[in-house]
């Protein structure tokens, strides 16, 4: 049995301007110790599939509407407040996007650093001062028993950064979700976060859910991926398969795109139009506005996942599939 | 003569430290740069956070003084020229930031925003209404923005989008020089290709000069015809950008490029 199993997930937002279904219908496993990657564009709902599994999502007028995240013997989208309290911060860690705006300005590391120890584990402050300073030394901040007692400004966006992982990891959590951890960093510092957080992962053994929209941060740290749109996955496979074949339009659309991978000289290749609006009702394939596959109907209702081959999911419309 | 040359610019920062504030010490933030742009090149800067780019940006736009050295914009030294002078001539050079969500003005609709940079030059229009909305709705056309939209705010629309509008007040006072900190580090991958087509179709369009500062090799490759790599206030590599991505001549470039995420 996989380590977190989500079923079926639906995550609605009721809206003056209606429904919006930013989650709808998600599923998947992560096993212990591996990395799972999240990818899409802004808005695609990646953050709010893995919000919703530690119910940090603001209701109203977010709401579950169904489906399950069996963790263990949990329900973790049916658990109580004081329920989910003990494995949020405890048995999930989170790291989030900016580490300016997580962290509080107005206490030191030290206070922030300690309080899930002492929530917790109910441990001595004393104690779990010590088994801070080591986390900090773990994740390869210098002098850490005087940086300590420092406050979060005074620690440049890679610090902090590297703080914040040392912050979740130290409760020795099984499951880490990292929300864009580097996409406020510069490229050089990038690389240190991704290999810190690589590093950190192979010596506690922590599953890693990973969110981003780079496509190629995901190829460097995730063993699988799911590519998501407008509120489902379109694809998933492990990382070589998807990037050596991708089957969905969406998925290779999102690869073409890729600055790097281009050219120079040529106009680079963009995905025409927008994201749906979710708040409307998607009848049938939520891609075929935008899929450069013409002369083709896409499927008329929203297609499901089916499995091409082992462990490689697509989204069944005929159109999207077409290789071109 | 080249359009903007930057003679041995250099910007110190003194900080008082010590005891009551008894010692001082200098960073040197930007240390002995020059560079010469040709009308309508792109160059583009990078370099590691805390290297000095946003400092030699904000010398070029005149927004800080230098210690030493000139900014020189088609002969004429920037210095020399009388404060009043120096406004005028801020209109030829614009900037675009970052964060298309901090450089809005939330409370201004994209008309009053666009309108005011667009009067900065045509100052006739102020009192031709019908002229002036219909600049604003050009301007939205060339940056790809549906006039539909010109009584909306910034908060209705998407990143990318409202990147286009910042983009469009930049070029309401018809700049010569466009001056891009880091204009997609904030945008989604997907978008980032959008923004630097719609830059380059407008460079080519409008024969604007341009210096495109960011940390990403990989998109400067893309934008730049030649590429300046700065560390610690200097400027360790100029050359093509094809050639400083190809055969990186300092350590600094070679960490930059080795940092940039790799499809496998």
């Amino acid at each position: 049995m996989a380590l977190l199993e989500v079923n079926d997930l639906k995550t609605w937002f009721h809206t003056r301007d209606g429904v919006v279904k930013a989650v709808d219908g998600v599923s998947f496993d992560v096993e212990a110790g591996e990395t799972v990657g999240i990818v899409g564009e802004s808005g695609s709902g990646k953050s709010v599939t893995c919000y919703s599994l530690l119910q940090l999502i603001p209701r109203p007028p977010g709401r579950i509407e169904g489906g399950s995240a069996k963790f263990g013997d949990l329900d973790l989208l049916s658990l109580r407040e004081d329920e989910i309290r003990k494995v949020r911060g405890k048995r999930i860690g989170l790291i989030f996007q900016d580490p300016m705006t997580s962290l509080n300005p107005y206490l030191k590391i030290s206070t922030q650093l300690i309080e899930p120890l002492l929530i917790h584990e109910g441990i001595s402050k004393a104690e779990a001062l010590d088994r801070a300073v080591a986390e900090l030394a773990a994740v390869g901040i210098p002098d850490p028993k005087k940086r300590i007692h420092s406050y979060p400004h005074e620690f440049s966006g890679g610090m902090r950064q590297r703080v914040m992982i040392a912050m979740a990891l130290i409760t020795r959590p099984e499951i880490l979700i990292a929300d864009e951890p580097t996409t406020a960093l510069d490229v050089t510092i990038q690389r240190q976060v991704l290999d810190l957080i690589k590093a950190r992962q192979e010596e506690l053994g922590t599953a890693v859910i990973f969110i981003t929209h780079d496509l190629a941060v995901v190829s460097e740290v995730c063993d699988k991926v799911n590519v998501m749109y407008a509120g489902r996955f379109v694809e998933r496979a492990d990382v070589k398969t998807l990037f050596s074949n991708p089957r969905h339009a969406y998925t290779r659309a999102l690869q073409r795109s890729i600055p790097a991978l281009q050219a120079k000289g040529e106009k680079l290749y963009t995905i025409p139009g927008l994201p749906p609006n979710l708040a409307h009702e998607i009848p049938g394939c939520a891609f075929a506005p935008r899929c450069p596959v013409a002369g083709i109907d896409h499927a008329a209702s929203r297609p499901s996942l089916k499995e091409l081959e082992s462990g490689h999911w697509v989204q069944d419309c005929p159109a999207c599939l077409i290789q071109k | 003569m080249s359009y903007l040359e930057l003679q041995n610019l250099t910007k110190h920062f003194t900080k008082r430290d010590g005891w009551l504030g008894s010692g001082t010490t200098t960073v040197k933030a930007v240390d002995d740069v020059s560079l010469k742009i040709e009308k309508g090149e792109i160059l583009g800067l990078v370099g590691e956070s805390g290297c000095g780019k946003s400092t030699l940006s904000r010398l070029v736009m005149q927004l800080l003084m230098p210690t030493s050295g000139s900014v020189v914009l088609e002969g004429e030294r920037l210095a020399d020229l009388p404060p009043h002078e120096i406004r005028k001539r801020r209109r030829d050079f614009q900037m675009i930031f970052q964060d298309p969500y901090a450089s809005l003005n939330p409370r201004m609709t994209i008309f009053s925003t666009l309108a005011e940079a667009i009067l900065t030059r045509r100052t006739l229009l102020q009192s031709d209404r019908d002229g002036l909305e219909e600049a604003v709705s050009e301007l939205m056309e060339r940056v790809g923005l549906d006039g539909r939209y010109i009584r909306k705010y910034p908060h209705e629309f998407s990143g990318g989008q409202r990147q286009r509008i910042a983009i469009a007040r930049a070029l309401g006072p018809e700049p010569k020089l466009i001056l891009a900190d880091e204009p997609v580090s904030a945008l989604d991958v997907s978008i980032q290709s959008q923004i630097l087509n719609l830059l380059r179709q407008l460079r080519d369009e409008l024969e604007l000069t341009m210096i495109f500062i960011s940390h990403d090799l990989s998109v400067v490759r893309y934008i730049a015809d030649r590429i300046a790599v700065m560390d610690q206030g200097k400027i360790v590599e100029v050359g093509e950008a094809d050639a400083v991505f190809d055969s990186p001549q300092s350590e600094v470039t070679e960490i930059l490029l080795s940092a940039i995420p790799q499809i496998r």
